[in-house]
């Protein structure tokens, strides 16, 4: 305490928890995250392909919105990606880390193949949607079900579990693909009534993927509502915030979760019909393509805003859709968008720091 | 010449915040060789005291001298280096390691463990003291006294002279205890300086040398063991009694609401009972207090009426109107909640199970009501924000407004929240555990006057406390724990504080 | 007699990609950490070693087999330890959530591999064309002498160096945690990160630490691949779900790298399996490839029965830590 002590200053930097931050403040942060991703981007992609940054930067957007096709499947893969994401809400809000959205995405496919292969020229194109849709949805349930109902009864890891039924999920595809490979030996499913087009979704108002869009936005607004402003809604985010205030409150927690997971498998499994049915018209091991994975990130990212999601989505697909064209354009192959996009969540995700903590750095005198 | 003293405090006083002054200007000290009882109620400031010693906080005033230097303890390393070892409430252990390990954990040494040295200088170490301890036994395996016994000879490994156990004997049944003292005394005799916090009087009487007792953050004084009565220390620990201007009405229309009887419930890990043969009525019209340290089972007997705790057996009756009856120890919390049996829960853990932190003030006041109403699908919001709305104004809750989440808002609002919200449904019986904790004054007399309004409506109110200048001036009767049993019930207008003291430090057992 | 020997050899052929993967894996989870990047830390070790190579043997007239073994291991470990790095600020610096993380970065090094895996194919003339054959002959090298004794050397030393790598570091590293206050210290940041904070361990070092040397360990399973198993090539996705196998081992071998080498070997048999059961329809052999998966969750359900803590998790798997503010 006293003036022979040796005295060093040094920085420390302190990190606090921010009470609260403004809107304009939380979002300027997310912007500069993502301005920051785009400049590593550009260094990256010049890095590659040595070309002007700016003309890269136009290329993606050229290659996301050029021509009204292009915009068309930008729209069909940013839907696609809010759909998933929005069936992962209501599992995410109750904190169960359903990763296995890949899996209840191919079972919804497979299940809509299925049908396709087998029903398509039985059945009166009436039926056969509202078909495809029902065994998509039951079809994914299934697959959220299983981990649930062990979560619920024996506690056991659902990150670990739904990753598996991934797995379980591709093999089963591999396994119809030798019964549906179309022609024989090419070990692929091929189009799928390539001819009468039994099962696609139909054009409507001359656009292929009117129905796409409208199917993600009414589960998008069913959803919202669902969380919001429903009973169920309002335990599985008791539940998600303290199993202990929901037993204080009467909530049976185990039928909330098993509940809450078959919704969130199901709206999975119907992703998988709008791939199959209503984009790829066929099905393979690679039909979910990692989009199981990314719904998360958009999801978590968002904090289940509803708004912020649809935001994410078509950033990260109009990201991912232009680097598909300059990657062309370049004699790049289409990968590069996964770094793309892997560069832009890695901002985006490390931003979040900085929207819940603030920094104070000071000198400190330390005494020897 | 050899220092007295092993460590002296002087003036030392440590606040929380601007309000909170949890040792107020305390000077003390520890003879080498001897064992110094520190007495005092819950909230006494004696854990943040010697939190002090240990290097987990840093006095705002104040001096500490160990072994006649004066020391800055800024963090538990510091403590160490002094030869100081403090040994928590809370054990700070690996559940999947053994014994040895978690004693070795974090020194430095050879990085090859030569585990045959290693137990061998451990078993040296519980030969000399007399320990009770397999080193290759893993911690989850343990009951809770060896644990403990793994944690001292962890801090006597590390080489501790100075002890500090932080209410050592809470946890410990009468016979593992003495095995305690007779440690303790050895450790004594080879010339450590041992402090230990207790408020158990029986136990102070045995073991110590010496007692200081603080009251309300305040040092109070030193005596002898020698020269102390359970008595003489009972009056130096709860003071003179305090009037308080709460306003108590005479009970009306008093008739049996809530019956309890040989209630019994085992510990989560089944070792031990947490209460054993409860039989009490509670009564409408009247609050009925609950007096007890804490941790001698309130919580329990709340949640078992609430019905979320398992009960290994007895009785509950709920009595909503006179002649009809209602079991309840058949029931889970959700059925009793379903048959519209009006029982309010303000349970201890306000943001962990009363209310949920990040919702916001109406969404919390939906936790009771979201699955009444006409519709089975939605929820209706318009009610509890009615509700909320009228709670902010009548309880004049301190709040941006009603959509921001009960986590930012202060303790005596939170509070204000969950109590409004729990009184707003006109329970027959409202529970409550320590309902004025961390509130300021004026929050506190808010509560009081909720708990009088609902006993004036002819609720049963069940109220756990730990000021017993409340309980005596607020309820009607009391119910005192001690160990998981009852020890007594007494008429609060009668009583005093000293026989709530010696009650709740189980005296009865000794009469 | 020569049936059984292929397929011991080929389950190891498969296995020892997956034993490197879980070695790093539990390495990393030992420390708190799941990390769901492996998949894609090993795609990008696989593929940095071939570049490492690649490029060596491309600009030198006569590359040497020992020096391109040597090159291509930097590479290698470079890659994953950048991969480990990325993981390890997102979540023990700047706290994310350490599933997004892996999840990002699996996405992140399956697009990285592939991306310069097609690239250079393109630059070797098309897909398939890469050839490394030098510096794939010193890892395909196999023991001289002892490979030759009939039957028993077929089986033991019939591997190349990444083999035997595998198999010593997954022994190295279950002594370093079961025998040195190093794994004590590890264990304890992952059971209880404030009890070995408040035990003076340094909690935030032995993450990082953790997380970039289990993603070098993983790294070098996807070399492995490339190297040994392909033989120097690179095909698009041809790394399949292996990272993914890698992480379920983890789980079968209850965060123990000793058993983690039996459960590589389980795997690798399970995997090729379908081969030599006979009279299988080709859609049946599907079903048995399904075997690995199953076997994971049917012993994950088990171990969340919670018999033994020991064989639990790390207790503070996927947490955050740091301490709190005073």
């Amino acid at each position: 305490m006293n003036g022979s002590h040796k005295q060093k200053d040094r920085l420390v930097i302190h990190m606090i928890k921010r009470d609260t931050i403004s809107k304009p403040k939380e979002w300027g942060i997310r912007l500069i995250a993502v301005l920051l991703s785009l400049i590593v981007c550009a260094v990256v992609i010049y890095l590659i392909t040595r070309q002007n940054p700016a003309e890269v930067y136009s290329g993606i957007i050229d290659g996301a919105i050029g021509t009204k096709r292009r915009a068309w499947v930008t729209v069909r893969e940013s839907v696609l990606l809010l759909i998933i994401a929005v069936g992962l809400v209501p599992a995410y809000r109750m904190r169960f880390w359903n990763i296995g959205a890949e899996g209840q995405i191919l079972m919804g496919g497979a299940a809509t193949a299925a049908i396709m292969i087998y029903l398509g020229d039985k059945l009166p194109k009436s039926a056969i949607l509202p078909l495809i849709i029902v065994s998509s949805l039951a079809a994914g349930m299934i697959w959220g079900l299983i981990p649930a109902i062990f979560k619920a009864h024996f506690n056991t890891n659902e990150t670990l579990f739904t990753l598996m039924m991934n797995y379980t999920a591709m093999q089963l595809i591999t396994y119809f693909i030798v019964y549906w490979e179309n022609p024989k030996g090419s070990n692929t499913v091929g189009v799928i009534n390539p001819a009468t087009k039994a099962g696609w979704f139909p054009k409507v108002f001359g656009m292929d993927y009117f129905l796409n869009v409208l199917i993600v936005v009414i589960v998008t607004v069913v959803m919202t509502v669902y969380m919001k402003y429903t009973r169920q809604g309002y335990e599985l985010a008791v539940v998600g915030e303290s199993a202990n205030t929901a037993r204080y409150a009467g909530i049976n927690v185990r039928k909330v979760i098993i509940r809450t997971m078959m919704i969130s498998g199901a709206i999975c499994g119907l992703a998988g019909a709008i791939i199959v049915s209503g984009a790829s018209h066929t099905i393979s091991t690679s039909t979910a393509g990692g989009r199981g994975f990314t719904a998360i990130i958009v999801a978590w990212m968002s904090k289940f805003n509803p708004l912020t999601m649809i935001i994410v989505s078509v950033f990260l697909v109009f990201m991912q859709q232009g680097s598909i064209q300059i990657a062309t354009q370049f004699g790049l192959n289409e990968n590069a968008s996964s770094i793309i996009t892997g560069i832009l969540l890695f901002f985006l995700i490390g931003c979040e720091f900085f929207v819940n903590y603030s920094l104070v750095v000071y000198r400190e005198r330390k005494e020897d | 010449m050899a220092q007295e003293y092993a460590i002296e405090l002087k003036n030392v006083t440590k606040r929380f915040g601007e309000k909170v002054i949890a040792n107020d200007n305390v000077s003390l000290n520890l003879r080498k060789g001897e064992i110094l009882a520190i007495l005092g109620e819950n909230g006494s400031g004696k854990t943040t005291l010697m939190n002090m010693l240990s290097g987990i906080y840093f006095p705002d005033e104040g001096q500490i001298i160990v072994n006649g230097q004066e020391a800055l303890i800024r963090s538990p390393k510091d403590a160490f280096d002094l030869k100081i070892g403090m040994i928590h409430q809370h054990f700070k252990l690996i559940e999947i390691m053994t014994a040895a390990q978690n004693i070795i954990l974090g020194l430095k040494g050879p990085n090859h463990l030569d585990m045959k040295a290693i137990r061998a200088s451990i078993e040296e170490l519980t030969n000399r003291y007399g320990f009770d301890l397999e080193p290759d036994r893993k911690i989850y395996t343990m009951s809770v006294s060896q644990k403990q016994t793994v944690e001292i000879v962890k801090v006597l490994y590390r080489g501790a002279d100075i002890l500090i156990l932080d209410e050592p004997t809470a946890v410990l049944t009468p016979q593992e205890t003495e095995k305690l003292f007779d440690v303790l005394r050895n450790m004594k005799k080879a010339g450590k300086s041992i402090i230990i916090i207790t408020h158990k009087l029986n136990e102070v009487l045995e073991i110590s040398d010496r007692v200081s007792v603080l009251r309300k953050g305040r040092y109070i004084g030193t005596v002898d063991t020698c020269d102390a009565t359970a008595e003489s220390l009972t009056e130096m620990m709860v003071g003179e009694k305090v009037t308080l201007d709460i306003d108590r009405t005479e009970p009306v229309d008093v008739r049996p609401c809530l019956e309890v009887k040989g209630l019994n419930v085992k510990s989560a890990d089944g070792t031990r009972n947490v209460l054993s043969d409860i039989t009490f009525t509670a009564n409408t019209g009247e609050i009925l207090g609950i007096a007890g340290i804490s941790g001698n089972g309130q919580k329990e007997l709340l949640e078992s009426i609430a019905r979320l705790q398992e009960m290994e057996s007895g009785e509950i009756k709920f009595y909503p109107e006179p002649g009809s009856c209602i079991t309840l120890e058949d029931k889970k919390a959700d059925e009793v909640l379903q048959m519209g049996i009006r029982m309010a829960f303000v349970p201890e853990d306000r943001l962990g199970m009363g209310l949920v932190a990040s919702m916001d003030i109406t969404d919390n006041m939906m936790l009771r009501s979201y699955n009444k109403g006409d519709n089975p699908v939605f929820t209706d919001r318009k009610t509890p924000r009615e509700l909320a709305q009228r709670v902010v104004d009548k309880l004049e809750v301190v709040t941006p407004g009603l959509t921001t989440p009960v986590r930012r808002l202060s303790g005596g609002n939170v509070q204000k929240v969950l109590v409004g919200r729990e009184i707003a449904s006109g329970p027959k019986v409202l529970m409550v555990a320590y309902p004025v904790r961390g509130l300021d004054i004026n929050s506190s007399y808010a509560i009081y006057n909720l708990l009088n309004d609902q006993k004036k409506k002819g609720s049963a109110v069940l109220c756990v406390g730990e000021d017993l200048d409340v309980l005596l001036d607020l309820c009607d009767r009391i119910l005192v724990l001690a160990g998981g049993r009852i020890s007594g019930i007494v008429d609060a207008r009668t009583s005093t504080k000293e026989e709530l003291g010696i009650l709740m430090t189980g005296g009865k057992e000794e009469a | 007699m020569n049936v059984l020997l292929a397929f011991i050899q080929g389950a190891i052929g498969q296995g020892i990609t997956i034993l490197f993967g879980a070695t790093g894996e539990i390495v990393t989870e030992k420390s708190g950490n799941l990390n769901l990047g492996i998949p894609g830390i090993m795609y990008m070790g696989g593929i940095a070693g071939l570049m490492g190579a690649f490029f060596y043997e491309k600009g030198t007239a006569s590359p040497s087999p020992a020096m391109g073994l040597l090159v291509s291991m930097l590479t290698c470990l470079a890659a994953s330890f950048l991969g480990g790095l990325i993981y390890s600020v997102l979540t023990v610096t700047l706290r994310a959530n350490q599933n997004v993380v892996g999840l990002a970065l699996t996405t992140f090094g399956t697009g990285f591999a592939n991306f310069f895996g097609g690239s250079i194919s393109k630059i070797a003339g098309g897909v398939g064309q890469i050839s490394v054959a030098s510096t794939a002959s010193a890892y395909r090298a196999k023991i001289p002498v002892l490979s030759g004794i009939p039957f028993v050397g077929k089986i033991l030393f019939n591997y190349g160096i990444l083999t035997y790598l595998a198999i010593i570091i997954s022994v190295i590293v279950t002594l370093v945690i079961l025998r040195t206050r190093t794994g004590l210290h590890l264990v304890a940041v992952g059971e209880s990160p404030a009890t070995a904070d408040a035990a003076g361990i340094n909690v935030n070092r032995y993450k990082y630490v953790a997380t970039l040397c289990g993603s070098m360990i993983a790294g070098l399973g996807g070399l492995y691949f490339v190297m040994d198993y392909l033989g120097g090539t690179w095909s698009n996705n041809g790394f399949g779900d292996r990272g993914w196998l890698a992480v379920a081992l983890v789980i079968l071998a209850l965060w123990n790298p000793a058993n983690a080498i039996w459960g590589a070997l389980l795997f690798g048999a399970l995997y090729i399996l379908y081969i030599y059961i006979p009279g299988l329809s080709r859609a049946n052999q599907e079903l048995v490839k399904m075997l690995p998966y199953l076997v994971t969750i049917i012993v994950l359900v088990l171990t969340s029965k919670r018999n033994k803590p020991e064989n639990q998790p790390p207790a503070s798997l996927g947490l955050s830590y740091f301490r709190e503010e005073r």
